[in-house]
């Protein structure tokens, strides 16, 4: 039986939402899973809500489509709430986790959204303490980990320290990891 | 030749990189490409590596595709390996040189990123682009994954370059579904794909001035018609040919690959024909489809160009509704490209099926499953009830 | 001439003989003749240099006449000959000439 996950991103353009889904899939690739990571282009640019996507699978993976019903969706930007339906196509079993510093039963409340699991981070506050920068991308996935352990998270946390020495620095690299620690232990379910 | 079965690397790689490292291994004499709009990511990638001196290929970046094309036959000509990658109105904007290269019997490979051609303004995926050139002499192979990418650019060499061959071979990736699209795929060894692609002996190199040779001549009533039938006859060797050189690809990579590839085909009842990515989301409705006890079927096609016409009626012959997913429109036509060169091959084999075409994902209108299995619904509606309405249609149109 | 099948030709239009447009004999285009008067000629070698077809025939760097079998009759040396050595005939009145 396939154990297919399909997960949709939701964020601004620049945020990293297209990153965030590449870099699950990079650790995919390091525990021998296949995957996708894609992002849904329009005339967006900086600022802009966006999607991207990413499919993991222990078995190689066919279908091309975009994501319609996503195992979880996950927001990382707070200011898409109102803005963007992005509990579209979510069902009982899915799971949304957005940045936001309402707790799940607020979210609840506020979204009208009553079915599958509901977990919030403030994932702007630690991204603003450690990263210092309103970058939100790592803490997210240390937060979806929590919630759903799709890739392992010591293989993740080696993919952020990688990406981030290479391209930035080794600084900025391990302010990416704490950020991505924090937000695992205080995500919060509801 | 590789004989032996090497082994690749895996990596996560978008098609627009991956195609950009298959360049990189087989190392062009010259690469020519418009830099900006509508040029992907592949050659900017491929403009790294060559800054970087990982290759010695000459890059030239151009004023326009038109110069592209033009610069890729002017090094055809002189004798070297010629490359270049474009896209959408990129192609659409090569059409007059890509009769001069194939004319001239050039081998020379083009990657080409599926985009919508305007208007409206619109740089999603469709195959307006490719299809748009199916006449232009050109061998087309289109890919289903970002792996097919990779290994259809090295295959589309060997097959541009095979003496009974001598065409301009190019292969088309989905924009943005895979050109944007990271997936899991294997990467051979730099040298597994230079022993693959050996070493390219033109036959009548410009460079060689021990031999003059004249490339373009004017050709009147007198012979215009013989060079064209020459032509014709390269494209019937490639059908033989292709398959060879999936063939040996396949013994060292594990990965063969054929004209078109049957999924759950044979005792298909009800089958559908797609080319590029879209084979995959059919192949997840097929497996449904089979779970619940329909006998549904694929027929990817890999090979337009030429048109296995033979192995299709074949493969075809035996089912009782088939569908033929477009992903381009010819205006006025009785049906999309695909579906026209479908209907013709089975009239030419004596086969009469009931067959509908769809036009589908223009412009980068997403193509989901539910839409796939209403076709294999339509199918069997057609196969009981018989045609009762129009059998080409438009899939995921708001009517 | 008998025309090749399109089996028999090189593929893509190449031509691989050097040379071979001396195949072509463009002489019969020609409705005027180019005729030298060579009491006038000094062998400056104008023509020679200025005629498309390299149809002047020198020998011993002294012009001999003119090859017929390719001359166009342009009438472009005449033009140029700073002697006015060269004359252009009309074809038929030269033919009749030469019998």
């Amino acid at each position: 039986m396939s154990d297919l996950v399909e997960i949709r991103w939701h964020g601004r353009g620049g945020q990293g939402a297209v990153t965030a889904s590449e870099l699950l899939a990079e650790a995919a690739l390091h525990e021998g899973k296949y995957f996708q990571a894609f992002p849904d282009y329009g005339p967006e640019r900086m600022g802009a809500p966006i999607r991207a996507y990413t499919r993991i699978s222990s078995s190689p993976i066919r279908q091309h489509n975009q994501i319609t019903e996503p195992d979880a969706v996950v927001v990382l930007d707070p200011t898409l709430l109102g803005v963007v339906d992005f509990a579209e196509g979510l069902e009982d079993g899915g799971l949304l986790l957005v940045n936001t510093p309402l707790s799940p039963n607020e979210l609840r409340r506020e979204l009208g959204f009553d079915k599958g699991r509901v977990f919030t981070i403030n994932a702007t506050r630690v991204a603003l303490d450690i990263i210092k920068r309103n970058i939100t991308n790592t803490p997210m996935i240390g937060a979806l980990l929590r919630a759903l352990e799709v890739v392992n998270r010591d293989v993740v946390r080696e993919e952020i320290r990688n990406r981030f020495n290479t391209r930035v620095s080794k600084e900025v690299a391990e302010a990416n990891v704490e950020a991505f620690d924090r937000a695992y232990t205080e995500v919060r379910e509801g | 030749m590789v004989s032996q079965k090497v082994k690749g690397k895996p990596v996560a790689l978008d098609g627009d990189r991956a195609v950009a490292e298959a360049i990189r291994q087989m190392n062009p004499d010259v690469v020519a490409a418009y830099p900006i709009t509508p040029q992907t990511e592949i050659v900017m990638r491929f403009s790294e590596f060559v800054a970087n001196g990982e290759v010695v290929t000459e890059f030239i970046p151009v004023e326009s595709e038109h110069a592209a094309m033009s610069a890729c036959i002017g090094a055809s000509a002189a004798g070297g390996r010629a490359q270049t990658a474009t896209a959408g109105a990129g192609l659409a904007f090569m059409w007059e040189v890509l009769w001069v290269a194939s004319g001239t019997r050039l081998p020379i490979v083009m990657h080409v990123v599926n985009r919508s051609l305007s208007a409206p303004l619109n740089i999603h995926c469709d195959h307006s682009d490719s299809m748009g050139a199916r006449d232009a002499g050109w061998i087309q192979l289109y890919d289903e994954t970002v792996q097919e990418a990779y290994d259809n650019a090295i295959q589309a060499l060997r097959i541009a370059e095979h003496p009974d061959i001598m065409l301009p071979t190019l292969h088309a990736l989905d924009g943005f579904i895979l050109g944007h699209g990271v997936e899991r795929l294997e990467l051979l060894p730099d040298d597994a794909v230079r022993s693959f692609i050996g070493i390219y002996e033109p036959q009548h190199p410009l460079l060689d001035v021990d031999h003059p040779v004249t490339y373009g001549p004017m050709v009147l009533t007198d012979y215009f018609f013989e060079y064209k039938r020459q032509q014709a006859a390269a494209m019937e060797r490639a059908l033989e040919i292709i398959p060879q050189i999936g063939e040996e690809y396949g013994t060292f990579t594990g990965r063969y690959y054929g004209l078109m590839e049957g999924y759950r085909l044979e005792d298909a009842e009800f089958a559908t024909i797609a080319l590029g990515s879209t084979a995959g989301t059919i192949k997840t409705v097929v497996d449904e489809l089979r779970d619940q006890g329909v006998k549904a079927g694929l027929l990817k096609l890999r090979c337009f160009r030429p048109f296995p016409a033979t192995i299709l009626a074949e493969a075809l012959g035996d089912k009782k509704a088939i569908a033929v997913l477009d992903r381009s429109l010819s205006f006025g036509a009785q049906g999309g490209p695909l579906f026209l060169e479908v209907i013709t091959a089975l009239f030419t084999h004596g086969l009469s099926p009931k067959v509908l075409n769809y036009a589908y994902g223009l412009g980068g209108r997403d193509i989901v499953p539910a839409r796939i299995h209403q076709v294999y619904k339509d199918l069997i509606e057609i196969d009981r009830e018989g045609l009762t309405e129009s059998s080409i249609r438009y899939l995921g149109l708001r009517e | 001439m008998t025309l090749k099948t399109w089996t028999e030709i090189l593929a893509g239009g190449l031509i691989t003989d050097a040379g071979n447009s001396e195949e072509y004999e463009t002489g019969s285009w020609r409705s005027h003749r180019p005729i030298i008067d060579m009491d006038r000629c000094t062998h400056c070698m104008i023509c020679w240099i200025y005629c498309p077809d390299g149809s002047i025939l020198v020998s011993d760097a002294k012009v001999t006449g003119i090859d017929l079998t390719h001359c166009k009759g342009c009438g472009i040396c005449a033009h140029e000959c700073p002697r006015k050595a060269i004359s252009m005939v009309e074809e038929a009145v030269a033919k009749e000439g030469a019998q």
